[in-house]
């Protein structure tokens, strides 16, 4: 019965209406589940759909259990697991300040351009790098900042979409 | 259909009278008041007014699971929402459609810690189906609608719908949403057909099946348990029911082994054990029927029918799901079954049942009569032997009373047994009662109670009264919260804490009180007279019967204990304590 813990990226299409995200969130930590990204955008405004693009992690029957229980919410329109159904695409934006002076603000420029990060902010000792990419990628770019003066991160948090022609 | 504008709380009547409403429960109160002046000018709907809010939603349980139809509940904000609470939850844990109304503050005054605000819907949400807040008269009489649609779809269960006092104040064409498609709840309740021929597959070849039915045939409608029966005598295997279950198979039929689980009977419990094939339609593997998970049916292969697709593999992992309205999927098993001229493995259903009658021989639910004490077994065997042959409808509250009346009463037909199964709400069993009673003037209502529960909503009392109604209350005293007692007899060294019913009223007073009858027996020579007296005085009657106040419940598996590890009585319980992991669970 010992299952492998499994992290899925899962889209949840929804209606727009007050108190949907709370229905989400509030199934995820009633029942106990994982939220290790939860992002939420109104995608067609012509019929109210937002699309909620939740990363969480379980065994193979968690994952199954939180896929049936979200589409038993009223207004779920779609549930689609992207780890498993094909081939998907994940990228999370991120907003980055480092403070520095010299060497250290030179070699945290250089990084960022490395890393195709660009500057949308700079003062005399601080810059603010946005860069888009996988979650791993952004890991990568947070660890490398962190010495070079690293003062605060914002994350928009995973959003996905599968490859390919067909939509969800 | 454009017509005259009417005031939203107009406009909810419109929609009740639209949905075949014919009662609701309800209690008054400020934000409600417009709703209430809107229901004292028709006729059409009549208010039954209870004396809490918690037993409006149990009374409304209560009629809806005697009828098959939507219970509906009428409360005020704040107080009166969260009151409901616990009766909604009681409705989602059994499935029961309820659509429970209740009055908000304004618009413009809601986030402002108004007088008798509450943010329901955030309350409700986990405890609910389903919840609107409507926020704007437009939507109104189609949330109304919608609200119906999703309480008795699908896997039923309790909807709230949360108004505002101007939004009841504004006006608004009416118009009828009754029969529209929502555009993203549509619940499958036709099964995939290929799935039923596999599932008819797997039960001609089967040497030791078993049907292992639960709520879901009971919510699925009478049609649904009358081709069940149908095809469990065509199949000629034997089925076990749920504590939600009983009454979906004949009890009295030779295919029943009676209840499964925790306090089920031993035969039943086996047999769950040792079959090869489960057939679960309609049930759910919970915690009280599977016993230790681990442990739970190591042989069998299993099919899973359930409405509610988050039901299947969620304990327990089933070779075969279908998905689907109980009613539909076993019309169409009826219909392959017999299309196939399928044949059950005649020889090894023998041999099975031979194991099964080897079960039976132990006679599980035994227990040492006495002169002297009423034996709580043996009250309910005269009460069941006094009204077998009367339309008569079972409540219960929760504890040992409980399962004793799920042992010894028999149900032949569905929806005439009520009992608080998921949430083991006590309290629950007086104004469900009401709510049966409400529905069936005529048929016999009894809510077999303990003197612990019965004190959870004993202001009912007041409610019957008031409308006349016959409800019997069977209270079996001991005296003691008598299933926190034996488990703490069983876990906790006989440390009696708090278990004991210190300070009882005189119940045959407090019927007196009340403007029912009172009884009182204390000796089992009593019993039959007081059950005779009991249903043939026309009112409510309160039976206040002295019951052995050591009796404990058997047949049981103790918690974290497996099966075919059932203690049989109190010569059992003294051999095997239980393991430290089975003290966790409840």
């Amino acid at each position: 019965m010992q299952q492998q813990i499994e992290r899925h990226t899962i889209s949840v299409m929804v209606d727009n209406e007050a108190g949907v995200l709370a229905r989400v969130i509030g199934l995820f930590s009633g029942r106990g589940y994982n939220i290790e990204s939860l992002t939420v955008a109104e995608v067609d405004a012509q019929r109210h759909f937002s699309r909620i693009t939740i990363v969480t992690s379980g065994t193979p029957m968690i994952i199954e259990q939180i896929k049936n229980q979200l589409r038993r919410l009223v207004p779920v329109h779609r549930v689609s697991d992207l780890t498993i159904d094909g081939p998907s695409l994940e990228r999370e934006l991120i907003l980055v300040k480092v403070n520095g002076t010299g060497e250290k603000r030179v070699e945290s420029l250089r990084i960022a351009d490395i890393f195709r990060a660009r500057v949308v902010d700079s003062t005399i000792e601080s810059f603010v790098f946005e860069m888009t990419g996988s979650t791993e990628k952004l890991n990568a770019f947070i660890n490398l900042m962190q010495p070079l003066g690293l003062v605060e991160v914002s994350r928009t948090g995973v959003v996905a979409i599968a490859r390919g022609s067909e939509a969800i | 259909m454009a017509t005259e504008p009417i005031t939203g709380a107009d406009i909810v009547i419109r929609a009740l009278v639209d949905q075949g409403v014919e009662v609701i429960f309800g209690y008054p109160g400020g934000a409600v008041l417009p709703l209430y002046d809107a229901l004292f000018k028709q006729n059409q709907i009549r208010h039954i007014l209870v004396r809490h809010e918690q037993a409006a939603v149990h009374a409304a349980e209560g009629y809806a699971r005697s009828t098959g139809k939507v219970g509906v509940v009428l409360v005020t904000s704040g107080p009166g929402a969260t009151n409901a609470v616990t009766g909604l939850t009681d409705a989602l844990m059994d499935s029961v459609p309820v659509v429970c109304l209740t009055g908000q503050v304004p618009t413009h005054l809601i986030g402002n810690d108004a007088f008798q605000e509450a943010d329901t819907t955030g309350i409700t949400r986990p405890v609910t189906k389903h919840n609107y807040l409507v926020k704007s008269i437009t939507d109104l009489s189609r949330v109304v609608h919608e609200a119906f649609h999703v309480a008795r779809s699908g896997r039923p269960g309790p909807v709230v719908v949360d108004l505002p006092k101007d939004i009841q104040q504004a006006k608004h064409e009416y118009a009828n949403h009754a029969n529209q498609r929502h555009r993203s709840y549509n619940p499958q309740v036709k099964p995939d057909r290929a799935l039923i021929e596999r599932a008819v597959e797997m039960m001609a070849q089967a040497q030791r099946p078993l049907f292992y039915i639960g709520g879901g045939v009971v919510n699925s409608g009478p049609a649904a348990s009358q081709m069940l029966t149908e095809l469990v005598r065509l199949t000629g295997f034997p089925c076990t029911q749920t504590l939600m279950g009983l009454g979906a198979f004949p009890a009295s039929d030779p295919l029943s082994l009676g209840m499964v689980g925790m306090h089920g009977m031993y035969e039943s419990n086996h047999a769950m054990h040792d079959c090869d094939l489960m057939i679960n339609i309609g049930a759910r593997f919970d915690d009280r029927v599977t016993g230790r998970l681990t442990a739970f049916s190591p042989g069998s292969k299993k099919i899973h029918v359930d409405i509610d697709p988050s039901s299947i593999n969620k304990n327990i992992h089933v070779d075969l799901a279908i998905v689907g309205d109980v009613g539909h999927v076993v019309e169409d098993m009826l219909r392959v079954w017999k299309a196939r001229q399928a044949k059950p493995n005649g020889k090894a259903l023998a041999g099975w049942w031979d194991q099964i009658s080897k079960w039976r021989a132990r006679e599980c639910l035994r227990y040492r009569p006495s002169d002297e004490v009423i034996k709580p077994q043996y009250a309910l065997q005269r009460l069941y032997d006094a009204v077998k042959g009367r339309d008569f409808y079972i409540t219960t509250e929760v504890g040992q009373h409980q399962m004793w009346a799920a042992q010894f009463i028999k149900f032949e037909k569905p929806n005439h047994w009520l009992t608080s199964g998921g949430l083991g709400t006590m309290g629950y069993g007086l104004p469900a009662a009401i709510g049966v009673q409400i529905a069936h003037p005529e048929a016999l209502v009894i809510d077999v109670a303990g003197e612990a529960s019965i004190l959870m909503n004993i202001q009912e009392m007041s409610t019957a009264a008031q409308y006349r109604l016959p409800v019997k209350i069977f209270i079996m005293n001991n005296r003691w919260m008598g299933m926190v007692r034996q488990w703490q007899e069983l876990l906790h060294g006989g440390r009696y804490s708090e278990s004991y019913s210190d300070a009882l009223p005189d119940f045959v007073k407090l019927a007196d009180a009340f403007g029912w009858t009172g009884l009182r027996a204390t000796k089992p020579a009593e019993m039959d007279d007081i059950i005779k007296t009991m249903i043939e005085t026309p009112g409510p009657v309160i039976v206040d019967v002295a019951v052995d106040e050591k009796e404990n419940c058997f047949p049981m598996i103790p918690s974290g204990s497996a099966h075919n590890e059932m203690l049989l009585g109190p010569e059992d319980q003294r051999e095997s304590p239980i393991s430290e992991e089975g003290m966790v669970l409840v």
